[in-house]
């Protein structure tokens, strides 16, 4: 598929989307279906879908330590290990992996082949842009996700009061500007650009990765116009999540159907998340060039599934042909004198066996 | 078929459905009932027409919009007259306007803004109307 269908599909999926929420929140009938019934079959989805996906995971055996090795292996005592690049215990691993979670180190050392103009060199150089707008996208959606949970969680508890009031500390405009809405938005507007403008990018694209990014533009875009533009009745608002939460769902009046629209995409999000390559979320957990121990010197990874396999060595070869190769005139390991008595002890060897 | 490192995988997976469902048993399945701001003070009582400075839509969801326009016109403009949406005139003031008529502060602001999560620092400046007196 090409730039432009890649592009028009998505935004003909995430457009279908949006005018479904939008019809689910105008037409008050639809309100039980699109406050309720959907969320809930979303979060089923959502859940049953993510343990599917994992346990369809586990079911790969990883025979061989695939571990990358980005450092000095464990190896004799006088030469220094790499621990963190290399790790060798379990814990090592561990360390590694929450590194690896938290800031994205692999990322970080990303590198991109390119032509200098100025000296026509061919170079590898270190890009940091995707690592930077990767860790603003990740760590701004976490805050957004844990600012949303006042709307779920009663009473709210003390972080995620101080959380928000972290969050709009800037106290600019009322009601005050969360800074992790904007900064969302934005970095997930930088990996759209790049993948538009970087032509290798753009060439690799397909719907299944512009989707999920309008998918979260269009819900950070909603939260935003309902925070701000159109104000929502927060207090509908929480009646109707706090219901789904506590399983006693309730179906508010009076919310706009911006709301609606913010909660059937985030739906969408949630029943797409398994399928698709959001799906890093758990596989993350299950990556085995990250989770193994780089311990290939220390111990010998033999391939379980290994069949016996048949084998035909050069003794066996050499006692097979040795009186032709004597004729040939190749030099043979054991000479046909000693033979006589090579054919003794190997007829006794047979009897044995 | 087989899962390869079943223990891991399913503690994994444990953790990932607790953490997911953290709001369902966090709220021991109570739900506090949505609030509704009183509107029983003296003062709105013994009015003969119960209208606030806009339409009530208008103020329920724009309500911290005009104390933040009021706050600037007054402290930038020094002009303290507003004129409401039936042409009564209102001194634009958080603590004698609004707090007049809504005196029952934990039962009017508190009541949404608690439930809502909302913590507005209108009174780290303002006195709340107990303290006044």
């Amino acid at each position: 598929m090409n730039v432009w269908m890649s592009l028009i599909v998505s935004l003909i999926a995430i457009g279908a989307v949006v005018v479904v929420g939008a019809i689910g929140g105008l037409v008050p009938a639809l309100h039980p279906v699109f406050g309720v019934v959907i969320p809930y079959a979303a979060l089923a989805v959502f859940i049953l879908g993510f343990i599917w996906r994992v346990l369809r995971w586990a079911k790969s055996p990883v025979p061989f330590p695939i571990a990358t090795t980005a450092g000095q292996q464990k190896s004799l005592p006088w030469i220094k290990q790499d621990k963190l690049e290399n790790p060798s215990t379990r814990w090592q691993v561990v360390d590694r992996m929450i590194l690896e979670i938290v800031l994205f180190r692999s990322l970080f050392r990303n590198t991109r082949m390119e032509l200098y103009k100025e000296n026509g060199k061919l170079t590898y150089g270190w890009q940091l842009w995707l690592w930077a707008f990767a860790l603003a996208f990740h760590y701004s959606f976490l805050v957004v996700v844990l600012r949303h949970l006042r709307f779920f969680l009663d009473p709210i508890p003390l972080p995620v009061t101080l959380l928000e009031s972290v969050d709009g500390f800037l106290q600019v405009g009322l009601p005050s500007v969360m800074i992790s809405g904007f900064v969302l938005l934005g970095a997930v507007g930088y990996l759209l650009v790049r993948r538009l403008y970087v032509p290798f990018m753009r060439y690799i694209s397909l719907p299944s990765d512009y989707f999920p990014l309008f998918l979260i533009a269009s819900i950070a875009a909603t939260g935003i116009l309902m925070r701000y533009v159109v104000r929502v009745d927060v207090v509908g608002v929480r009646e109707l999540t706090l219901g789904i939460a506590t399983l006693n769902p309730v179906v508010p009046d009076g919310i706009n159907f911006l709301f609606y629209i913010h909660l059937f995409l985030v739906c969408v999000l949630l029943a797409y998340f398994p399928f698709s390559k959001l799906m890093h979320l758990g596989g993350i957990f299950m990556s085995p060039t990250r989770n193994l121990r780089g311990n290939s010197r220390e111990f010998r990874h033999v391939n379980p599934w290994n069949y016996p396999v048949k084998t035909h060595t050069y003794d066996e070869y050499e006692e097979e042909f040795r009186d032709r190769m004597i004729e040939a005139g190749l030099p043979v390991e054991k000479q046909p004198a000693e033979s006589g008595s090579a054919t003794d002890t190997e007829s006794a060897e047979d009897s044995a066996e | 078929m087989k899962i390869y490192d079943a223990g891991k995988v399913i503690a994994g997976l444990i953790i990932f459905f607790v953490v997911f469902t953290f709001p369902v048993y966090y709220n021991h399945g109570k739900v506090e009932p949505a609030p509704k701001p009183s509107l029983e003070t003296e003062k709105i009582q013994s009015l003969y027409e119960k209208n606030c400075v806009e339409d009530k839509a208008t103020m329920r969801s724009g309500h911290m919009l005009l104390l933040d326009k009021w706050r600037d016109t007054v402290v930038r403009d020094r002009l303290r007259s507003y004129a409401g949406f039936k042409g009564t005139r209102f001194e634009m003031s958080l603590s004698n306007t609004c707090m007049d008529c809504h005196s029952n502060k934990e039962q009017f602001c508190d009541a949404c803004h608690n439930y809502a999560g909302v913590t507005p620092y209108c009174w780290e400046c303002h006195l709340t109307p107990k303290e006044m007196k």
